[in-house]
C-alpha cells in the first residue's frame, strides 16, 4: 500500500504538472486546427522570440506574489530601463555601460518600492501603482514621448549575445531566460532567501518569530524584481532595436495572468516557477495560435479567458485535498483488486 | 542527547529583566517588570489571560524590543536596539510559542530549520541533510510513529499535539541553555503532557534553565522551582516552590483572577 501512496505523491509532487498538461493540450489543439503552421518550427521560434521579455518579469513576479505582495510597476520599469539603455547607448556608444545603467535603474525603482512597502508600511498594491505612474511619467518626460531608433546596436556583440539566433535559428533570449528560470527556481526552492519569501507569504508573524528579517527580505525582493523587469526591458529594446516611451505597457495583464494560471497562490506562501514558465508560454502562444487556426482575431480574448479559467480550475482541483484522497482511494482499490487476483 | 555531559558556562542569571516596560500603542502590556531566571532554574510564569506572559517572553526572545528597561543575558547587558531573534538563538535561547510558530503551507522540515538553515556556499540549503536530521529528531526524540506524517508533510495536516511535538523537538535539537515553553501542553493528551513534563525535568537535570508558562497549576507546581505571577502587566507574586503548596498557589491566583476562569485543575 505504501508503494501506491508514494506513486500518488510523486505524481502530485511534479511541480506544475497540470499547467504542463494544459500547454501540451493547447499545442495539440493548434496542431489539429492549423497543422500547416504548427507542424513547422517557425511558429515556435517566434514564441521563443516574443515571450522571453515577459517571462523574465513573470519569474520575478512569482517571488513577489509568493511573499504575499504584488508589483504593478514593472511596465514602467520596462519603459524606464529601455529609456536608460538607449539613452546611454546613443550618448556614449557603450552598450555594456548602457546595460548596467538599465539594470541599475530597475534596481532603483524596486528598491524605492521596497522602502515604501517594507519600511513605511504602504500596501504594495498602492505603492507600486503610484510607482507605475511616477516612473512612466518620468520616462515620458525625459524622452519627450518619442521613440528612438537604435539600429546600430544590431552590429554589437551585446545584440548577438542576448538576442541573436543560435545556429541561425534559436533566439538566444529563450536560452537566457531558461537559464534565469532555473536560477530563480533554485533561489525560491533551495535558498535561504526563497525560504524567507515563502514564510513571509505564509505567515508574517511566524516569519518574525523564527528570526527572518522581514523588512530586509522584502526590500531585497522588490529590488530583485526591479532588476529582472529591467532585464526584460533591455531584451525587448534589443530585439526591437528601438525604444518607445510606452513600451511594456501591454505587459501588465499577460504577466500577471501567467503567474496565476501557473498555480502560484495569490494568498502567498506558495509559488511555482515551473508553472509560471509554462503559464507564460501558454499566454504567449494563445494569440498566434488562435489567429492561425483561422477562427479569427476577435476570438483571441475569449479563448484566452477560457484557457485561463480552465488552468486555474485544474490547478485548484489538483491541490485540493479531497480530490487527492479520491485519487488515493482509487489506487488503493486497484491495488486490492490486484492482490485479490493473486 | 548526551546533554548531561556538556560543560555549562558559569553565570548567575540566565536572563534578567530590569524595570521593563512594554507598550503596544497606548496599551501597556508590561509595567516595571523585574524578572530573572537563575542558572539551572525552572521558573513557572503564571497569570490570567492577557496578563502579559507571552509579551514578557517575547522581549527575551528578541521578537520585539521592550519600550524601556534593561535586559541581561548570562549577566551581560544586551544592547536592545541590536537585539533580535537571531541573537537570541546565538545566546542559546529556544522557544516553543503558544501559537504562530509554524507556517502552515510549508513542509515540516523547512519549519524545523527555518531561521538557521544548514547551508552550503552562497546560502543554498542542504535539503537532504536538513530532512535527515529533522526525520531523526521526529522519530527518536519525540517519537512520531508514522501515521502518514513525514518530514515532507505540510504543517497544515498536523494535529495540534503533533505541531507542539515539532516545536519541542526543534527546541531539543538546537540544544539550548534557556528553553522557554509558552503553554506547550494546551493541545495535548495526558500521555503527551507527561512527555513534556518529563522533558522539563530533563532540562533541570542537564543543568539548563527554563521558563514554563501554563494555566495548569498542577503541572507548574510539579516542575517549577519558583513561581512568578503576572497580573495586568505587573509582577504581583514571586514565590519559591518550597514556600507554597499547590492549593495555596491556586488560591493566591484566584485572588488575582477577578472572578475569571482558568484555575480548572486545582
Ligand atoms: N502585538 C500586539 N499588539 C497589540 N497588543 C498586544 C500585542 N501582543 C499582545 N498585546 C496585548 O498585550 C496584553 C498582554 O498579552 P499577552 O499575549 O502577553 O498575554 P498572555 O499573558 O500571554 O495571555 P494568554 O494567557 O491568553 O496567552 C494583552 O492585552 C494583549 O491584547
Ligand atoms: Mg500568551
Amino acid at each position: 500500500m505504501r508503494v501506491y501512496e508514494e506513486k500518488r505523491s510523486l505524481l502530485v509532487r511534479i511541480e506544475g504538472l497540470p499547467i504542463i498538461g494544459v500547454y501540451c493540450l493547447l499545442i495539440l489543439v493548434f496542431i489539429f486546427t492549423s497543422p500547416r503552421v504548427f507542424t513547422g518550427y517557425r511558429i515556435y521560434m517566434s514564441f521563443l522570440q516574443t515571450v522571453p521579455p515577459q517571462l523574465v518579469i513573470a519569474l520575478g513576479l512569482t517571488l513577489v506574489i509568493t511573499a504575499g505582495e504584488i508589483d504593478l510597476s514593472f511596465p514602467a520599469v520596462v519603459a524606464f530601463s529601455g529609456f536608460l539603455f538607449s539613452y546611454v547607448y546613443r550618448t556614449f556608444g557603450t552598450p555594456w555601460f548602457a546595460l548596467a545603467a538599465a539594470l541599475a535603474g530597475g534596481a532603483l525603482i524596486g528598491y524605492a518600492n521596497g522602502i515604501l512597502i517594507a519600511r513605511l508600511g504602504v500596501p504594495s498594491i498602492m505603492a507600486t501603482l503610484a510607482a507605475q505612474f511616477f516612473w512612466n511619467g518620468l520616462t515620458t518626460l525625459l524622452s519627450q514621448g518619442l521613440s528612438w531608433n537604435i539600429v546600430t546596436i544590431r552590429g554589437q556583440l551585446i545584440h548577438s549575445l542576448f538576442v541573436g539566433r543560435i545556429g541561425g535559428v534559436v533566439p538566444a533570449q529563450a536560452v537566457w531566460t531558461l537559464g534565469i528560470a532555473v536560477l530563480v527556481w533554485f533561489i525560491l526552492n533551495r535558498h535561504q532567501f526563497g525560504e524567507s519569501i515563502m514564510f513571509i507569504g505564509d505567515n508574517v508573524q511566524v516569519a518574525q518569530v523564527v528570526g527572518i528579517n522581514v523588512v530586509k527580505t522584502k526590500i531585497s525582493l522588490f529590488t530583485f524584481h526591479g532588476v529582472l523587469s529591467a532585464l526584460g526591458g533591455v531584451l525587448l529594446t534589443l530585439e526591437m532595436a528601438n525604444f518607445w516611451s510606452t513600451q511594456g505597457s501591454g505587459f501588465l495583464l499577460p504577466v500577471m495572468a501567467a503567474v496565476f494560471i501557473g498555480g502560484t497562490s495569490i494568498a502567498g506562501g506558495y509559488g511555482t516557477i515551473v508553472g509560471t514558465f509554462f503559464g507564460m508560454y501558454i499566454i504567449g502562444s494563445l494569440e498566434a495560435g488562435v489567429v492561425a487556426s483561422g477562427i479569427g482575431g476577435y476570438w483571441v480574448r475569449l479563448v484566452s479567458g477560457l484557457v485561463m479559467a480552465f488552468s486555474i480550475i485544474l490547478n485548484i482541483s489538483f491541490k485540493n485535498k479531497s480530490i487527492g484522497e479520491k485519487w488515493n482511494k482509487m489506487l488503493r482499490s486497484q491495488a486490492e483488486k490486484k492482490r485479490n487476483k493473486a | 542527547m548526551g546533554e548531561s555531559n556538556t560543560v555549562r558556562e558559569k553565570y548567575v542569571y540566565s536572563v534578567r529583566m530590569v524595570n521593563v516596560d512594554k507598550y503596544f500603542g497606548n496599551v501597556q502590556a508590561l509595567s516595571k517588570v523585574n524578572f530573572e531566571v537563575r542558572n539551572n532554574e525552572i521558573v513557572g510564569l503564571i497569570g490570567d489571560n492577557g496578563a502579559g506572559k507571552s509579551t514578557l517572553i517575547k522581549t527575551i526572545t528578541g521578537v520585539f524590543p521592550p519600550t524601556s528597561g534593561e535586559l541581561y543575558i548570562r549577566d551581560e547587558q544586551i544592547t536592545l536596539s541590536h537585539y533580535s531573534v537571531k541573537q537570541a538563538h546565538n545566546w542559546k535561547i529556544e522557544t516553543v510559542y503558544q501559537d504562530k510558530s509554524l507556517a502552515d503551507k510549508q513542509d515540516l522540515w523547512r519549519n524545523f530549520f527555518v531561521g538557521r538553515q544548514i547551508t552550503g556556499p552562497l546560502g543554498f540549503i542542504k535539503v537532504k541533510e536538513e530532512k535527515r536530521i529533522a526525520n531523526d529528531v521526529l522519530l527518536n526524540m519525540i517519537g512520531f510513529r508514522g501515521a502518514g506524517i513525514s518530514v515532507d508533510s505540510k504543517v497544515a495536516v498536523l494535529s495540534g499535539g503533533e505541531r507542539q511535538g515539532v516545536c519541542i523537538g526543534r527546541a531539543m535539537h538546537f540544544d539550548a541553555d534557556l528553553i522557554i515553553l509558552d503553554e506547550p501542553t494546551v493541545a495535548l493528551s495526558l500521555k503527551e503532557v507527561r512527555k513534556v513534563l518529563n522533558f522539563v525535568h530533563k532540562i533541570k537535570d542537564s543543568g539548563r534553565s527554563c521558563i514554563y508558562i501554563s494555566h495548569n497549576m498542577a503541572d507548574v507546581h510539579e516542575i517549577a522551582d519558583r513561581f512568578v505571577v503576572l497580573d495586568r502587566g505587573t509582577i504581583v507574586g514571586n514565590i519559591k516552590k518550597d514556600d507554597i503548596s499547590l492549593k495555596d498557589l491556586s488560591t493566591f491566583l484566584l485572588d488575582y483572577a477577578h472572578g475569571l476562569k482558568e484555575t480548572k485543575n486545582s
